[in-house]
């Protein structure tokens, strides 16, 4: 094996997620979606990246990529050094032990008919993490506890729990074969605001108990994603166009998007607010079948020069591991 | 400002199966003209409800069974829910926005057919002024190229230009009150910023007062003068903005605020969650609902009936037993 374990848990490299566009009898492509265009990252043991953006910029797809969901089109996906971007499914089944996704809906992502243990135990049997029905029984009953819930109820069912337990079914779950990294794909916002302080304060509980644990936290809500990552990436248009350390984030934000996607979020203290600046963007954000060429946020961007428009802009460090795709900083 | 719109008292049910569920159990609240309030809860705590009760849009099993709503010297409450007094003022004096642009616009009728609709209804316009003035709110929400546009369909437009036709719809009319049920919830982060800012800025030129209903405190710090925080089916806490985000008092504002992440926190802030869950609203106790979860209960508090609203300081009103100053000091 290796000699030596690199710190990055995830290398991803250059990542290209494109769905063709396809018409007619023949279905020809005629296009293709670029939902992830070239995306490059890594995620070391036991740290959070956040990702953040609007709907169909891309962070769900990668999410899935990473997980062998899709194969990507172009790009590398280094897990613990392999490159599991090709794996076959087979060699993808056991990677996948070390890895798990938590849902955003809790409604929809556990099966009604299945009782609440065998959701949880599903993965143990799958991947054979248990011998005999004693240690199985055991391990359920303990995965329950790690999420607070009571072991007793492992025979009910998905809605005799409320939202908030349904979450706490999909943390175990992903619990069960002790993974290295969890996707946690907008794991709160389908829950009440009381409720998703519970399930962010166990997720970081869980990081700090578990002998390795780092997570991919894929969310829209910028406050959250900021309160619970080390670093944050914020993505436009299927491309990462700034990633820095959390603080910095708000402190120090310097790509155009992100100082605007940060304004937009309102701060719940009306004497902060009357002093934020506030930049409200023009337009939507454009299709990924056609984006805008250059920079693709360019027609938005309030500080857009002619040559934002010719060429992509590279991500590039400013220094502290601050990265930013933007000519204009 | 004169007072526009006064609430007292109202009380509205739904018998259902399992029991008697009070959305809304005794909910008093005013606006003033040209305000922005705020009412601020979570799902399940009859903030819509009050609000569909005001323009009686309560249907069976829901009945309205208290109460009184004044607007312009009269009740409301008396009333026919679809006579034509009511109907003069729904929509016409009193308008309102929901939350899902894709489900409150009808699919078949064009743009054009829905908003020229109430402008003839109400305002007795001709087929042809009527056209103009619609054409005119839409490019006044800052829908480009309103006069192609006005004849498409829904479906034709984005989730955000959609909202932008439900702002032009409600404040076509020139009501008095615009109601806005979560009218951003459904949509990215910086069309929400661009709505609201839009909302804000269409109800100053229309000198139309406007109730903001939203789980979001971020949102009603931002743009609420006034706010009232609901709490199973109760007005718990209510006062200036200022106020209440200065100085919170009821147990359940201040765990809100402590359950949120802000954007601008200092690192490693942890959240407090509010342990438990919303209540169930059938037959419900009568004592305050939010006893199970609260942190400052008093031996009183299990005893006594819900707390009455009581001033702690000028326009500032909690309903709670407990000195929560006292005890947080």
């Amino acid at each position: 094996m290796n000699q030596k374990r690199s710190d990055n848990l995830l290398d991803v490299r250059d990542l290209k997620m494109y769905f063709p566009v396809t018409r007619g009898l023949l279905r020809r492509k005629v296009a293709d979606v670029k939902a992830v265009d070239g995306v490059t990252f890594k995620l070391k043991r036991d740290e959070t990246l956040g990702l953040v953006g609007e709907s169909g910029c891309g962070k769900t797809t990668i999410g899935r990529c990473i997980l062998g969901l899709y194969k990507p089109t172009e790009g590398g996906i280094f897990f613990e050094d392999e490159d599991i971007a090709d794996y076959p499914e087979k060699k993808l089944r056991q990677i996948r032990s070390k890895m798990a996704l938590i849902f955003q809906d809790p409604y929809s992502s556990l099966d009604p008919r299945q009782s609440a243990g065998s959701i949880v135990g599903e993965p143990l049997k799958i991947h054979q993490m248990v011998m005999g029905k004693g240690e199985y029984r055991d391990r359920v009953e303990e995965l329950f506890r790690i999420v607070g819930l009571d072991p007793s109820m492992t025979d009910r069912f998905p809605h005799e729990f409320s939202g908030g337990q349904r979450q706490r079914i999909g943390v175990a779950r992903s619990l069960a074969c002790d993974p290295n990294l969890i996707v946690c794909d907008e794991p709160i916002s389908a829950l009440d605001v009381s409720i998703q302080a519970q399930i962010i304060n166990l997720l970081e509980e869980l990081q700090a108990s578990a002998k390795e644990l780092s997570y991919l936290f894929i969310a829209h809500d910028l406050s959250v994603v900021r309160h619970i990552s080390d670093r944050v990436a914020v993505m436009y248009l299927g491309r990462i166009v700034e990633i820095c350390k959390a603080v910095e984030l708000y402190n120090n934000p310097l790509h155009p998007y992100t100082r605007a996607l940060l304004s937009a979020v309102p701060i719940a203290d009306p004497v902060v607010e009357e002093t934020r600046e506030r930049i409200i963007l023009k337009g939507e954000v454009p299709s990924p079948l056609n984006p805008p060429p250059g920079c693709s946020f360019h027609p938005r961007c309030f500080m857009a020069i002619p040559e934002c428009s010719q060429a992509v802009p590279p991500l590039r460090d400013i220094g502290g591991g601050h990265e930013v795709a933007c000519i204009r900083v | 400002m004169a007072e526009l719109l006064r609430v007292n008292d109202l009380v509205t049910q739904f018998k259902t199966e399992s029991g008697l569920v009070k959305a809304v159990d005794g909910v008093s609240y005013y606006i003033d003209e040209q305000e922005i309030i705020g009412l601020v809860g979570e799902s399940g705590c009859g903030k819509s409800v009050s609000q569909l009760s005001i323009m009686q849009l309560i249907s069976a099993p829901g009945e309205i069974a208290g109460g009184e709503v004044i607007f312009e010297g009269q009740n409301l409450l008396k009333y026919e829910a679809n006579g034509p007094q009511m109907r003069s003022v729904r929509g016409a004096k009193i308008a309102m926005i929901f939350q899902e642009p894709m489900t409150s616009l009808n699919p078949v009728l064009t743009i054009s057919q829905q908003l020229t609709e109430m402008l003839q209804l109400h305002m007795k316009m001709n087929d042809d002024t009527a056209r103009k003035r619609a054409i005119e709110l839409m490019s006044m929400v800052g829908i480009p190229g309103a006069e192609n546009r006005i004849d498409d369909y829904p479906h034709h437009f984005s989730g955000g230009m959609r909202q932008r036709v439900m702002i032009a719809m409600g404040l076509s009319c020139n009501p008095k009150i615009l109601i806005a049920d979560e009218p951003t919830t459904a949509l990215d982060v910086t069309t929400q910023a661009q709505l609201l800012e839009l909302m804000k800025d269409m109800v100053q030129r229309f000198r139309t007062s406007l109730i903001i209903v939203t789980h979001n405190l971020g949102v009603v710090a931002r743009y609420a003068q006034r706010i009232y925080i609901m709490y199973a089916g109760r007005i718990v806490e209510s006062g200036t903005t200022k106020d209440i985000f200065a100085n919170p008092h009821h147990p359940y504002t201040i765990g809100l605020l402590k359950c949120i992440p802000r954007l601008d926190e200092e690192e490693g802030t942890k959240l407090v969650p509010i342990q438990g869950l919303p209540p169930n609203l059938i037959n419900m106790p009568s004592t305050c609902a939010f006893l199970p979860r609260c942190s400052y209960r008093l031996e009183k508090c299990a005893r006594e009936p819900w707390p009455p609203l009581t001033p702690v300081n000028g326009n500032h009103y909690i309903s709670c037993y407990a000195n929560t100053k006292e005890k947080s000091k």
